[in-house]
């Protein structure tokens, strides 16, 4: 019965905390820039999410007579199943985790790279060429920075000998991987940062360029899935990183759980003010940035680890 | 008895695994919009995933889709999606693909498909085959060890460095040259770069 309430449980708090991220970002965006943000419904414009509820289902599910009609529809689906197929194998805590799968690296690292789907059938099916761009850029972005994505967790597999996330919570009892692994961090973060493309990565949908890009032409709550699920995967997102590299659900005093909101919560928090403080890179910036230093430096990152870990335990 | 239960389970997923990769290559063959026929052929690498998964080898399953379903099938919708002429290509393709014209194909296809089922059923006596030892062994793992064996990394690590370790490094050269002949095709002259 629980593996059944579980799941379900999970599920709704995740749609949840996705939907109250809207209201987050814009909250905290507004404080960070000096202005009060949406604060006029409800309790410091808490209720402003169902505000925004009401509008996006109330708004006319226009799907453009030149669209391909049900790969447009699918589309947004994918951005959403993938998602929240991800947490499937997160440790919450010790024991809130709904598959511990000894493959789950490589499940979360298969989740994302299909849910390039999403962006670039969104793009293709809308058949209008701001679409057709934005899933161009989208495609291209997120199959270079899945490549390092992969690679800079290499050396968490290496030291934890395991793909399980379990194994990798339960070896970062002594030391968090956050200091043996520093330069993975730096490029899972920014790897993190293009899948889910989020700002400053944010070029599929750069809208002084290709007005929303990919999600040009949804409307109503296709839209909606597109927005949600982008949040999903800033969440997403940050619940790898504490798990992978800041001992997940670990830590004194506090319940497990409560451990690994605080970490996740921190890098969600990280997200949104890195959308307040930089600005956007040109495109091929972008992939140059990406294929140039990136990739070199996560193959050296990847190297070293594997040197130093044979010179330590030996053969 | 829990032994019992579990091997119809893990076959009677496999089935189903089996007649969705069939259904929608054969649904991949038959569509004129080629972003369609890609989006089947990515439905046809899950369902083959899921089969690598169920035969225990969830490694593999789980490079399948990140290397084939989420990264050379994205490049071939990217291409696809670029070069992508609307209504017109769809109607051309509908000309060009006519029933009749595969009925040579599918007849040729038939025969090996009898072929390897007559290879698998029990009529085939494994012991005498001297001469096709790989279908064979396929046939021994689908019908009765699926799911039992489980197949980690570090064995398909040690397989992949040790015996095969020849083939992996003629394949590192392989992709090494297809770059570098990339990287040249797409190279700017010195007179165009200002």
């Amino acid at each position: 019965m629980r593996d059944i309430i579980m799941p379900i449980i999970i599920l709704i708090i995740l749609l949840i905390s996705a939907a109250m991220l809207t209201w987050v970002e814009r909250r905290v965006l507004g404080l960070w820039q000096d202005r009060y943000g949406p604060n006029r419904v409800g309790p410091f414009g808490l209720l402003q999410v169902a505000a925004d509820m009401i509008k996006i289902f109330s708004k006319e599910d226009w799907i453009p007579p030149f669209a391909d009609k049900v790969v447009f529809v699918i589309a947004p689906m994918i951005v959403m199943v993938m998602m929240l197929l991800g947490f499937a194998v997160i440790p919450f805590s010790p024991s809130i985790q709904i598959a511990d799968f000894d493959n789950g690296l490589l499940f979360l690292l298969a989740i994302s790279s299909l849910s390039v789907y999403s962006v670039m059938l969104a793009g293709f099916s809308s058949n209008s060429k701001y679409a057709l761009f934005g899933a161009l850029r989208a495609a291209a972005q997120m199959i270079s920075y899945e490549v390092f994505m992969g690679i800079s967790l290499m050396g968490i597999v290496i030291m934890t000998g395991s793909f399980s996330l379990r194994d990798i919570v339960a070896a970062q009892s002594d030391i968090w991987f956050c200091i043996p692994q520093v330069i993975a961090l730096f490029i899972f973060i920014i790897a993190g940062i293009a899948e889910s493309h989020r700002a400053p990565f944010d070029l599929p949908e750069a809208e002084h360029e290709i007005a929303a890009g990919f999600h040009t032409e949804y409307s109503s709550m296709k839209f909606g899935m597109f927005f949600i699920g982008e949040y999903l995967g800033v969440l997403l997102i940050s619940a790898m990183i504490a798990t992978l590299f800041f001992g997940g659900w670990q830590g004194p005093f506090l319940p497990p759980i409560v451990w690994f909101l605080l970490k996740t919560g921190f890098f969600v928090l990280f997200f949104i003010l890195l959308r307040a403080a930089t600005p956007r890179p040109r495109y091929d910036q972008l992939m140059a940035f990406g294929w140039k230093y990136m990739l070199p430096l996560s193959l050296i990152n990847l190297l070293i680890t594997g040197a130093i870990t044979l010179a330590t335990q030996g053969a | 008895m829990m032994t019992i239960m579990a091997i119809p389970t893990t076959q009677i997923l496999f089935y189903i695994a089996a007649s969705v990769a069939l259904l929608s290559a054969l649904l991949t063959v038959t569509r004129y919009n080629a972003v369609h026929a890609l989006l089947y052929l990515v439905i046809t690498m899950l369902a083959i995933s899921l089969i690598f998964f169920l035969l225990g080898a969830s490694f593999a399953a789980a490079l399948q889709i990140i290397v084939y379903a989420g990264a050379i099938i994205v490049l071939f919708i990217f291409v696809t999606m670029m070069l992508h002429q609307g209504d017109v290509t769809i109607k051309q393709e509908s000309q060009l693909f006519r029933p009749g014209r595969s009925i040579g194909a599918g007849i040729l296809s038939l025969i090996l498909f009898f072929e390897t089922m007559f290879l698998l059923s029990p009529l085939y006596d494994l012991s005498q085959a001297g001469v096709s030892t790989a279908v064979s062994q396929v046939s021994v793992i689908s019908t009765k060890t699926i799911g039992v064996n489980v197949i980690g990394a570090k064995e398909i690590g040690l397989t992949l460095f040790g015996p095969y370790l020849l083939l992996v490094e003629i394949a590192a050269l392989l992709l090494l040259t297809a770059l570098i002949g990339a990287f040249h095709l797409g190279r700017r002259h010195q007179e165009v770069t200002i």
